[in-house]
């Protein structure tokens, strides 16, 4: 027997919705067998994880909270993954844009503030989008001048960025009235991201997260340097014949999503955390690869994606207190659907066909 | 082998082939017969559906139906390996070359594990003194010229002894003279009764070779005939169904101003085994078609992207476009210059498949600023253009403003000169505009770069493609080892000049100007 791919002659606009659709489906099948593989009940599971959340006002805010930033990263690394570029650092970017951020709130604490201290806040949002910017440049220059593959480059600087924050957050920032634990002061109010209403978990992330999902569909719909992206992933010779630079772009989709990854990570700390810690992303820079996936690269289909995510973040969480689900069963989750996204993305191209041969 | 009559059995029979992809049919209900020691010419328009059958009886594709006999017997070829061992070899058009192996290296991989590169190297010389098969078993082949690498190709494909030996577009890559040597070894293979399947568009070789020929056209067979008592026009109308139109061309030597000149352009091959280009000058005149013949991969790609600024030239005065010195100018600003380009490859340089008709416009026409507003995308702009173009190139589609993958090859290259060709551009150059295009859109575009020249555009073609060159050139130089010839009037060369200019066979330099 022999298995063939065979190419689709037209893809049905059907499909293409439905694909992503199937691939959670398919992805809550695996999770359930996984689960009753070690003896949990599938169906409880699946009320603690799917529907649980949306059962009160709390966990939804929690839900877009945590979707925010996902949502943010998600849409920058569409700018990369449509033009075959593959920046799989956004942790580190998010990590380093927090940190940078986060030390203007920690440096500036407690000092007489000239002009009432306004300025903090915007300065710690663009120094961490900058920095996030400046730390995804490294993969990029790396590509451009030696060939490296961006691929190894920007994850290992994952690595780099988090021991980075982990070193500073116990040494420099490190609160110095902190009876010695590893964190940084509290950020004072003028750096903190404002709650969207009085005593609710909604802070002004969540702006940022719908302002990128906007800015990214008008780019890639109406500019040429939309477009440019799209062809050099799609047919890069001919991106060289509509002499477009591939080195300009390179440089230019690294910088859009580490200056959207770094801002994420700047409003993390500035909204959700409100200091620096040594762990600050429960690695939002990893799902977000996700979450792009699983909206297909579209900026709308991201904000979808974001949310679904999140509800798996928050599921986990909750499985891990209800069931006692050991947390990295959340980890497979999220990975499962990847598979299911890029196995689905396979299927709406290609049509399976088994061949059963005769026998000579 | 006895002598063949009418009513012996067939060496190779096909019975009533059908082969389908998803709804298209590929082969429907094709017949075909292939007697020992004929030659039999397989005749049809690109997507006529010859590669299929040829892959069909190669083993390389299941046939939906139809059955396929050996001397008269059924058999089922299931994998190119059962194909060889049933006695069917194959020549391909593109070479499985290892390019830093020897000719024996390449060729012992054929051959059963345990062959001595010693005897590999006896085999060789003994089917070069058998069949004329000049092949040195010690030459890499990154060294070697298209036609000796095709020598290697028919040498793997003899020393399995084939019965029937299928040749797919074989003369493609060579030299007239070349093609000569070819025909005098499949001649010698033929007397020994081996049956030769020879796949081709160029009519009058299959006149020369063949004696009996079948015609595809839209998958079924619609004629089978003897190819010496048609003419090349009666074998073409069968082809295409209808009556091709001549191209006219009323020879133009008047001396135009250059719009498009080079001057001692060098270039060093980026690729390892690429060419570099040498010291190459000369000049379009505004008005003329000027063609630059040679065999693929003497350097055309190379001078391509050199005139077209994908790659930059080392001096601004290497290319000028309008008297403006442009070497060191990227596409875009050539583009503004006025100058357009038609790269060779269709899917994927000249367009991106994906893309639909429209957003393949914005590809070479965002750079004139007619598409685009700003930083934004003009989409009506870019539709109205894709429509124009469709309209009056006549090109074939389903829906409204389809992927380019979609469109037959003909259809997308008369699309895609249809967008360089509607600027009306002062300078257009062409790296071989009708490759693998079916019959009447070859003539159909061949016509449009005559009238863009008439009209004072300077044209210059890169072909391979001799019969286009002196169909419609002015003028005509050749490319070989990254040289370019003195340019010849049309008329006054023979194909027997151009041949040997092809092969290199003129002392270096001397047909190089090396004026100071």
């Amino acid at each position: 027997m022999r298995i063939e791919l065979e190419r689709r002659t037209a893809q049905s606009p059907v499909i293409e919705f439905l694909a992503p659709l199937l691939a959670i489906f398919a992805a809550v099948l695996i999770g359930g067998a996984l689960l009753s593989a070690i003896g949990k009940s599938p169906q409880q599971a699946f009320l603690v994880y799917f529907v649980e959340p949306f059962s009160d006002a709390w966990s939804l805010q929690e839900l877009a909270v945590k979707a925010s930033p996902l949502i943010l990263i998600a849409s920058g690394l569409a700018f990369c993954y449509r033009a075959n570029l593959w920046n799989i650092g956004a942790e580190g970017q998010f990590v380093i844009g927090g940190l940078v951020g986060g030390t203007i709130a920690v440096v500036t604490h407690g000092m007489d503030h000239a002009l009432g201290g306004y300025w903090i806040l915007p300065a710690m949002l663009i120094a961490g989008a900058l920095a996030g910017m400046c730390y995804a440049m490294i993969p990029a220059f790396l590509r451009f001048k030696l060939g490296a593959s961006e691929i190894l480059t920007s994850l290992m600087l994952v690595y780099i960025a988090e021991i980075t924050l982990d070193y500073f957050v116990r040494g420099r920032l490190r609160d110095p009235k902190g009876f010695n634990f590893p964190q940084s002061v509290p950020f004072e109010d003028i750096a903190r991201l404002p709650f969207l209403a009085e005593g609710e978990r909604l802070h002004a992330g969540i702006l940022f997260a719908l302002a990128a999902v906007f800015l990214a569909s008008f780019v890639f719909r109406r500019t040429l340097f939309g477009f440019d992206v799209k062809l050099v992933g799609s047919a890069p010779k001919a991106a060289r014949f509509a002499g477009f630079s591939e080195g300009r772009l390179t440089f230019a989709v690294f910088a859009i999503s580490g200056a959207a990854a770094g801002l994420a990570g700047v409003c993390e700390v500035a909204g959700q955390i409100g200091q620096l810690q040594p762990v600050i992303s429960p690695g939002y820079g990893f799902s977000a690869i996700i979450v792009a996936f699983l909206g297909r690269l579209q900026p709308w289909g991201i904000l979808c994606a974001g949310l679904v995510l999140s509800l798996t973040i928050i599921g986990g969480e909750n499985a891990q207190i209800a069931m006692k689900v050991p947390l990295d069963m959340s980890r497979v989750f999220q990975g499962t659907l990847l598979m299911c996204v890029l196995a689905m993305d396979v299927f709406t191209r290609y049509r399976l066909r088994l061949i059963w041969r005769r026998s000579a | 082998m006895t002598a063949q009559k009418d009513g012996k059995p067939a060496l190779v029979s096909m019975r009533g082939i059908v082969k389908r992809f998803g709804t298209f049919t590929a082969n429907d209900h094709v017949d075909l017969d292939i007697r020992a020691g004929e030659a039999h010419a397989l005749l049809g328009e690109n997507g006529a559906g010859k590669s299929t059958l040829v892959k069909i009886l190669y083993g390389l594709l299941e046939p939906t139906g139809g059955r396929i006999e050996l001397n008269g017997a059924t058999v089922s070829l299931e994998s190119p390996e059962a194909a060889r061992a049933a006695g069917i070899g194959m020549v391909f058009q593109h070479f499985s070359l290892f390019e830093n192996l020897t000719v024996a290296e390449n060729i012992a991989l054929v051959l059963p594990a345990g062959e001595k590169i010693e005897s590999v190297a006896a085999r060789i010389e003994g089917l070069t003194s058998r069949y004329g098969l000049k092949l040195e078993p010690d030459r890499p082949v990154w060294t070697l010229s298209a036609g000796e690498r095709q020598r290697i190709e028919i040498a793997r494909c003899l020393l399995q002894n084939p019965k029937l030996i299928i040749l797919d577009e074989p003369t493609s890559v060579l030299t007239p003279q070349e093609a000569d040597a070819l025909f005098s070894t499949l001649n010698l293979l033929r007397v020994e009764g081996r049956a030769i399947l020879y796949i081709s568009h160029k009519l009058e070789e299959v006149r020369r070779l063949c004696e009996r020929a079948t015609v595809l056209r839209a998958g079924k067979v619609v004629a089978t005939c003897n190819p010496r008592e048609e003419s090349v026009r009666s074998l073409a109308a069968m082809m295409v169904g209808t009556h091709l139109v001549d191209v006219r061309a009323k020879p133009n030597e008047a001396e135009g101003p250059a719009r498009l000149s080079v001057d001692g352009l060098s270039l060093k091959s980026e690729d390892l085994h690429g060419v570099s280009l040498k010291d190459i000058s000369f000049a379009v005149r505004g008005g003329e078609v000027f063609g630059i013949a040679g065999i693929a991969g003497n350097g055309q790609d190379e001078l391509f992207s050199a005139l077209s600024g994908e790659r930059l030239a080392r001096r601004a005065g290497d290319v000028h476009i309008d008297g403006i010195s442009v070497g060191r100018e990227g596409i875009n600003l050539r583009r503004q210059y006025g100058a357009a380009f038609v790269p060779e490859e269709r899917n994927g340089h000249a367009s991106a498949p994906d893309f639909s008709l429209s957003e393949n416009i914005l590809l070479s026409r965002h750079a004139t600023g007619e598409v685009t507003r700003g930083l934004s995308i003009d989409v009506t702009a870019a539709k109205s253009i894709a429509r124009q173009i469709i309209d009056s190139f006549d090109v074939r589609m389903s829906g409204d403003d389809p992927a380019a993958r979609t469109l037959s090859g003909g259809n997308l290259q008369k699309f895609l000169v249809g967008r360089e060709v509607s600027r009306k551009p002062c300078v257009l150059v062409l790296n071989q505009p009708t490759w693998g295009v079916d019959a009447a859109a070859a003539a159909d575009i061949r016509q449009r770069l005559i009238d863009l020249s008439r009209q004072g555009a300077a044209v210059l073609v890169i072909s391979q493609d001799l019969d286009e060159l002196f169909e419609i050139a002015d003028r005509m130089a050749v490319i070989h080892q990254g040289e370019v010839s003195d340019a010849r009037l049309t008329r006054e060369v023979t194909r027997e000049e151009i041949g040997l200019l092809m092969a290199g066979e003129t002392a270096r330099g001397e047909g190089v100007s090396h004026a100071h």
